[in-house]
């Protein structure tokens, strides 16, 4: 392996506040209630955060229900969508910025944030800011309604990704919000409040409330709030469904998941095993939809694992900073107390964990490439969700038996195959019970392709129309 | 005088008609107040075994061609046709409505068994996509069935509240447990009938008669269940609570009319699941 030489992105880039606020109203609140957040890369301090009480959310949904009556549901939709146009390109301008902002919060590589997240970010408002003066188009007949008032709560692992997943359709659809980013990573959607300040977006369009569970409960459970939509843990996910269970309001959740990456004998071996690389140690494997089971053919398993091993090798975990790193640090100490319990009890139950040698840094939280064998379906590493870079495998003879084994979970979020056979991927896609199959490609987002489960991984799509739709009603 | 042969009221599950595992029946009258029928009262058990039949029935009906679970909806329509003064008379005794207004009901009924009929090989055309997304993928979504739904028909309707319960879930290809009005029950029995011989796979339907209430907090709390139509129940948010555990779908009461002729898309599409497929263009 060549030593490379470190390649450091300027954190220059970026200067947060020593302190912030919640944003409600146009304006950032005096901070208050403060915990820390750090990064997770270093665990230095960034910033001082408050945590939302329930006067916050009340009076952040006051400002959203007013800016919904007087403002927002006024406007026109082109209107709405141009406000979504600058925005957009606001985040474009300021990209580097943000990518920097992202993976000091979060920990995760820069070459992830500055090429993906941010990317991301910025075509999903431009995206649903055409959508805004074509809602008759949305399929629900001409003139639907927007829902109102919006609470969102995102999670920690793609942080401005997700806010823009959640606010671009809802706020294109004519709603209004509030935003809870993750406890962890609030750093980015504050930084988003002066985006919308810049964009002079009307007062209380958008708001955002920083916290922790408790917090994001409260915007649930506030009367005068009309819609939830949720990214997170399937556990939170059923709290949710149940505290809103006899009220009039909807939900969107997008929860966990369990994906099977199925490779087949006739795949491209090293496509597949880049395939295998990029779906569960992408973002340290804090991803949803991490291919996080593998299921080998078994007359190919011993060459499939040799050449994982191989390439994982060449895996470069390390400061996150650095434009070479492939794994930066895990989010959260919490986090990686989790992914550590879990694999050690995928050892206890008879796998067999590798990982390729690493240097980890003194400080911070991190987690190498890991990879159990041995697994059988019913251990504990292959139903629950570890989010971490950790891939349980097992084998499968038939095509049926893979079908079998990739949908027995509580889970359906995705899946990837990878076989050359064009019949064999159709009929595949066909049987999985996932609302992504990624055929001989994975970890494939765009704002126009619906994104959401099956089962347990939750109920709605964002992306495409039919994420629309979650922020619509017909008007009868 | 000869005598009347009279028909034992009993369970459909799994293209078969038993009592009630329970041995349970009760007593409904005719709009005179006087004796009916003994209908059976479907316990724990029988939903049970719903739920299994149905599970098991699922995969083969959601993998029918699209034409052909559009036949088989179509065949039902023929045969409620068939059997239309059977069905008047039954809501006349039941109800006490005129012949016209049992008429109307029997028209409904058959008609949205038709309207749902065309659908099943044009859902796709107006709620998938091929999506352009920005890099060299051939991107579709398309929607298939959410899996085993439990439902509650109106308690109110005799019949056409029942078909516009079942058929918008069973078009797509999912598998359901439809508990029938508590009061109303005899054409749910007689409807069974029809779907019997509407080649129609057994277990794709199920429809039990009972109390929903009783009922329900079988249906919501079954783990084996991906989606559940509140429209008959009684006690919405607490099913609704139960329903949570394992995330179902939940169709709250009152989403959509169920006494017409048409059903709505929209209530087609909720018992669905969008399911995006994405593969690289290359050579």
């Amino acid at each position: 392996m060549f030593d490379y030489a470190p390649a450091p992105e300027s954190r220059d880039l970026v200067n947060f506040q020593a302190s912030y606020g919640h944003f409600i109203g146009g304006k950032f609140t005096k901070p208050a209630n403060s915990y820390s957040t750090i990064n997770p890369a270093t665990e230095e301090v960034l910033a001082e955060i408050s945590r939302g009480t329930a006067k916050d959310v009340d009076s952040a949904v006051k400002a959203a229900r007013s800016a919904y009556e007087k403002t927002w549901s006024k406007l026109d939709g082109a209107t709405r969508g141009k406000y979504l146009y600058r925005i957009a390109r606001i985040i474009q301008e300021r990209s580097r910025e943000l990518a920097v902002a992202e993976t000091l919060n979060n920990g995760k590589p820069i070459k992830e944030t500055r090429d993906a997240d941010i990317p991301l970010v910025a075509s999903w408002f431009f995206y649903y800011a055409g959508w805004a003066d074509k809602l008759d188009y949305a399929g629900l007949g001409a003139n639907p309604m927007a829902h109102g008032v919006v609470s969102q709560i995102v999670p920690w692992n793609f942080p401005l990704m997700m806010l823009a997943w959640k606010i671009a359709p809802a706020l294109a659809a004519g709603n209004t919000v509030v935003l809870k980013p993750a406890e962890t990573t609030p750093l980015t959607a504050l930084l988003f409040a002066e985006i919308c300040q810049q964009a002079e977006l009307p007062d209380g369009v958008v708001n955002i409330v920083t916290g922790f569970g408790d917090t994001g409960a409260m915007m649930v459970g506030h009367p005068d709030v009309n819609k939830i939509a949720f990214t997170g843990s399937t556990d939170v996910g059923r709290i949710i469904a149940k505290q809103i269970a006899g009220t009039e309001k909807k939900a969107t959740l997008e929860l966990g998941g369990k994906a099977a990456n199925i490779v087949f004998e006739d795949a491209a071996l090293d496509q597949a095993v880049e395939g295998i690389v990029n779906g569960i140690f992408f973002n340290q494997g804090h991803v949803c939809c991490a291919g996080s089971r593998l299921l080998v053919q078994e007359s190919i398993q011993h060459v499939v694992i040799k050449k994982l091993k191989a390439r994982m090798e060449n895996i470069r975990l390390g400061d996150p900073m650095d434009k070479n790193t492939d794994i930066g640090a895990i989010n959260s100490k919490e986090q990686l107390t989790k992914i550590d319990r879990l694999v050690k009890q995928g050892v206890k139950e008879g796998g067999e964990a590798w990982a390729p040698a690493c240097v980890m840094p003194k400080n911070g939280f991190w987690y190498a490439p890991t990879i159990i064998t041995g697994v059988s379906p019913a251990n504990t590493v292959a139903r629950e969700e570890i989010f971490g870079p950790v891939l349980s495998v097992m084998t499968f003879r038939t095509p049926a038996e893979a079908v079998a084994k990739a949908n027995n979970s509580q889970y359906g979020l995705s899946a990837g195959v990878w076989t050359e056979k064009g019949s064999r991927i159709l009929k595949m896609a066909d049987q999985l019970n996932a609302g992504v199959v990624w055929a001989n490609t994975f970890n494939q987002f765009d704002p126009a392709s619906p994104f959401g489960g099956f089962k347990e991984s939750g109920y709605g799509r964002e992306g495409g129309r039919h994420g629309l739709l979650g922020y619509l009603k017909g008007s009868n | 005088m000869r005598l009347e042969v009279k028909k034992t009221y009993k369970l459909f599950i799994g293209g078969k008609f038993p009592r009630s595992e329970s041995g349970r029946v009760y007593k409904l009258n005719n709009h005179k107040g006087e004796f009916l029928a003994n209908v059976a009262k479907a316990s724990r058990k029988d939903v049970r075994e719903s739920v299994v039949v149905a599970r098991s029935a699922h995969s083969g009906w959601a993998g029918a061609t699209a034409y052909n679970r559009g036949q088989i909806l179509y065949r039902i329509a023929e045969m409620l046709e068939g059997r239309r003064e059977q069905f008047v008379a039954e809501i006349r005794e039941l109800t006490g409505q005129s012949d016209k207004q049992a008429n109307q009901e029997v028209d409904k009924a058959i008609d949205s068994w038709v309207w749902h009929a065309g659908w099943t090989d044009k859902i796709d055309a107006v709620a998938g996509n091929v999506n352009p997304v920005a890099g060299p993928f051939f991107n579709i979504s398309t929607n298939q069935p959410t899996g085993v739904v439990a439902a509650f028909a109106p308690q109110g309707s005799p019949l056409v509240g029942l078909v516009n319960t079942i058929a918008p879930a069973i078009v797509s290809g999912n598998s359901i447990i439809a508990i029938s009005s508590e009061m109303l029950p005899i054409c749910a029995v007689t409807l069974a009938e029809v779907l019997e011989t509407s080649d129609l796979p057994g277990g794709v339907v199920n429809i039990l008669t009972g109390n929903a209430t009783e009922l329900g907090s079988w249906l919501a709390s079954h783990l084996d269940v991906n989606a559940i139509d509140l429209e008959g129940t009684s006690n919405a948010a607490e099913l609704e609570m139960l329903a949570a555990e394992n995330l179902k779908r939940v169709i709250r009461k009152g989403s959509y009319a169920r006494t017409g002729a048409k059903g709505s898309l929209q209530h087609i599409l909720d018992l669905m699941e969008t399911k995006t497929v994405w593969h690289p263009k290359g050579h």
